[in-house]
């Protein structure tokens, strides 16, 4: 079994979510100048994944590739060769996509140690299609010797750089950047899921942004007297079967996930997996964007429009226990702030 | 090739460097230095240049209406703006979908389509997007992801003249997208293939979302690379329509022609240049900027302030 560690909430948020301006610049500077293997790589989007005040200061530590990301992903490769560790920065569509060979060839199967800084994934973006990266976490996790990271909160974002730089390979890391909600006080710890509530009816599993949906669910379901477990993974390849077994196992009702991805390939699949490759004769209901392209608009509207929000995991939930529960908008507005600071326990399973 | 339109492409291009400026003054921001760069381009290609037939498409846009899928049987692109897909007009791809602001802004100074349309970008539910897609006005593919455009006009205009089509396939270009490999496969492709009935014109702002394209990644002369790949390349002043004119009937028996419109990022609006070289998504800085560029855009524009109090 592995060892679990209790996470606790964040501190002086009583009073509601404290919001961090931009958490990846300063980690990064702070990160790349203790670390001299470590250079910066940008793809022309060097303002749009907070690196710019890095290139004006550290010019000798950033390396303009300009728009041209298959070479990028091969250059990176290359520098890996020579013990550098780079950090490529662009959206996360961009390094995967039109570089997926390169990728492949120059950085995966070798086991470079190069790390892909997604910026902008699933709904994050207003750019539509060509820069919603929705199918990322499914193509990464059938990449062989690939690890993936994802960050939830803006003290994941801090320390996204020491997690991905003690990766002894390659690493693709999902990014939020601008103002980022702190929800959590202790750093990613690669390879642990946070337990954020340990309740025995149904089991909640998300990352990176859904976890605030789901923070905002939980206190509306369990004010209506659904006892709520809930996960939330930061490292999502390589990952402990077992943990999450023993998650399972524990509560009564099945599992829900619920992720800024398609529902293919992602973390529904994976509980998926874990849960047919054990046996596991529970539900899983598995939220996400359904087979479907996203368009254009704002995170708000397109969490709402293609049900990744609080109030689609209210019905998840709803599903799984075959009965409505009366929840309303209003109900996950104020659960907000309470949930996110709702007291957890270690258990020690 | 005769005017279509009450207006002169002089006026059509200013009048589109106005309603891109007043859009970005009510939203505190947007593409302005692509309308200075690209207005008379997409004016001639409008206005002039392309033979297009009338609008398929109502002129106050439909909300969006899905994304392809087996389970969406009345999804449409946004090509009827331009008119129907007849194999005697020609058609138009915007390879850089960041200006979809500019081609929206020329659709309504051609009358294709209504004013009313850019009050709808990039709002939530409608289809005239910020990045546009291939639902939104004006476009037929999806282009958000840079380099990819004129591979696949290439393609269409090998099609079409297998088919015996007599209509030409455009594209309109960012200078960006020669840093994309693609790029360059395809123009070695469509000299490979004999496709001359395939025309580039791209917008040499010399700019890129980091700044000056000299400073991110140097792409020296394109016209001699271009022209190393295969294609007639013909380099004009991009804001003197006499030259794009003449460029256009440049012959290019068995290769693509591409017009490499040399253009400046702040032409019609010099108080920009200030910004240089981070021109690429204006935003102002402060409510001082902004009042400022107000005064001194609308001034040069020949227009009054935007009052955009109550906006953003
Ligand atoms: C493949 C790809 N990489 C990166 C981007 C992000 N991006 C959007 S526009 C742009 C470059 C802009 O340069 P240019 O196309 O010359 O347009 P301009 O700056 O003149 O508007 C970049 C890097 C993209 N859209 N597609």
């Amino acid at each position: 079994m592995a060892a679990k560690k209790k996470t606790a909430p964040a501190k002086g948020a009583q009073t509601g979510v404290e919001m961090v301006n931009r958490p990846y610049e300063r980690a990064f500077e702070k990160y790349a100048m203790a670390h001299p293997e470590v250079m910066c790589l940008s793809a022309d989007l060097t303002s749009s994944c907070e690196i710019d005040k890095f290139r004006d200061k550290h010019p000798d530590k950033f390396i303009s590739l300009g728009m041209a990301e298959q070479n990028m992903l091969s250059f990176a490769g290359g520098m890996g060769m020579a013990g550098y560790r780079p950090f490529l920065h662009t959206f996360g569509v961009f390094l995967y996509r039109r570089p997926y060979d390169q990728l492949m060839a120059s950085v995966a199967y070798p086991r470079r140690k190069v790390r892909l800084m997604g910026f902008l994934p699933g709904v994050t973006t207003p750019g539509g299609m060509t820069h919603q990266a929705i199918e990322d976490i499914s193509v990464m996790r059938s990449i062989p010797n690939m690890t993936i990271l994802e960050t939830g909160d803006a003290t994941e974002v801090e320390s996204i750089c020491e997690a991905a730089d003690s990766i002894d390979g390659p690493v693709y890391c999902r990014v939020l950047r601008g103002s980022v909600p702190r929800l959590f006080d202790t750093p990613i710890q690669v390879g642990q899921m946070r337990e954020l509530a340990l309740g025995t009816d149904v089991l909640i599993v998300t990352s990176g942004i859904t976890t605030e949906e789901a923070l905002r669910a939980r206190g509306a379901l369990e004010a209506k007297g659904v006892s709520v477990r809930h996960l939330h993974l930061n490292t999502i390849k390589p990952f402990d079967a077992q943990a999450m077994l023993d998650h399972i196992q524990s509560v009564k009702g099945g599992v829900v996930t619920l992720e800024n991805h398609v529902t293919e390939g992602g973390i529904g699949s994976l509980l998926a997996e874990i849960m047919a490759d054990n046996g596991v004769g529970k539900r899983l209901v598995r939220l996400g964007l359904k087979d479907t392209y996203a368009h254009g608009g704002s995170r708000p509207y397109l969490m709402k429009f293609y049900g990744l929000d609080a109030t689609a995991l209210v019905a998840g939930v709803e599903t799984l226990l075959g009965k409505k529960l009366g929840i309303t908008e209003d109900d996950l507005t104020i659960a907000r702030v309470e949930a996110v600071h709702s007291t957890v326990k270690a258990e020690g399973l | 090739m005769s005017r279509r339109n009450a207006k002169t492409t002089e006026e059509i291009a200013l009048g589109i460097r106005r309603r891109v400026f007043e859009h970005a003054m009510r939203n505190n921001g947007g593409y302005l230095s692509q309308a200075c760069s690209a207005a008379e381009q997409l004016a001639w290609l409008y206005n002039e240049q392309l033979e297009l037939g009338a609008p398929t498409l109502p002129m106050i846009p439909k909300p969006f209406g899905g994304v392809p899928s087996a389970d969406n049987p009345t999804y449409h692109t946004g090509a009827g703006y331009n008119g129907p897909p007849r194999s005697d007009l020609d058609r138009l791809f915007i390879a850089p979908a960041h200006y979809a602001l500019v081609a929206y802004a020329t659709l309504i100074e051609v009358e294709r389509m209504a004013p009313e349309g850019l009050e709808m970008f990039n709002k939530d539910g409608s289809s005239v997007e910020m990045i546009g897609a291939e639902h939104s006005p004006g476009m037929e593919v999806h282009n958000g992801t840079l380099g990819i455009g004129f591979s696949t006009a290439a393609g269409l205009a090998w099609a079409r003249k297998r088919k015996k089509e007599t209509g030409k396939t455009w594209v309109f270009m960012s200078d960006g997208e020669v840093q994309e490999g693609q790029t360059w496969e395809a123009i070695q492709c469509a000299a490979h293939h004999g496709i001359d009935n395939l025309y580039a014109i791209m917008d040499v702002n010399r700019q890129q979302c980091d700044g000056a394209m000299n400073t991110v990644m140097e792409v020296g002369d394109i016209k001699t690379k271009m022209e190393n790949f295969g294609a007639v390349v013909v380099s004009i002043d991009g804001h003197k329509l006499d030259e794009m004119r003449d460029a256009a009937k440049e012959k290019h028996k068995g290769k693509p022609l591409i017009i490499l419109a040399n253009t400046s990022p702040f032409r019609g609006m010099p108080t920009l240049q200030r910004r240089f070289p981070r021109l690429h998504y204006v935003r102002f800085k402060s409510e001082q900027e902004r009042a400022e560029m107000n005064h001194d855009i609308a001034r040069a524009l020949g227009v009054d302030p935007i009052d955009y109090a109550g906006a953003h």
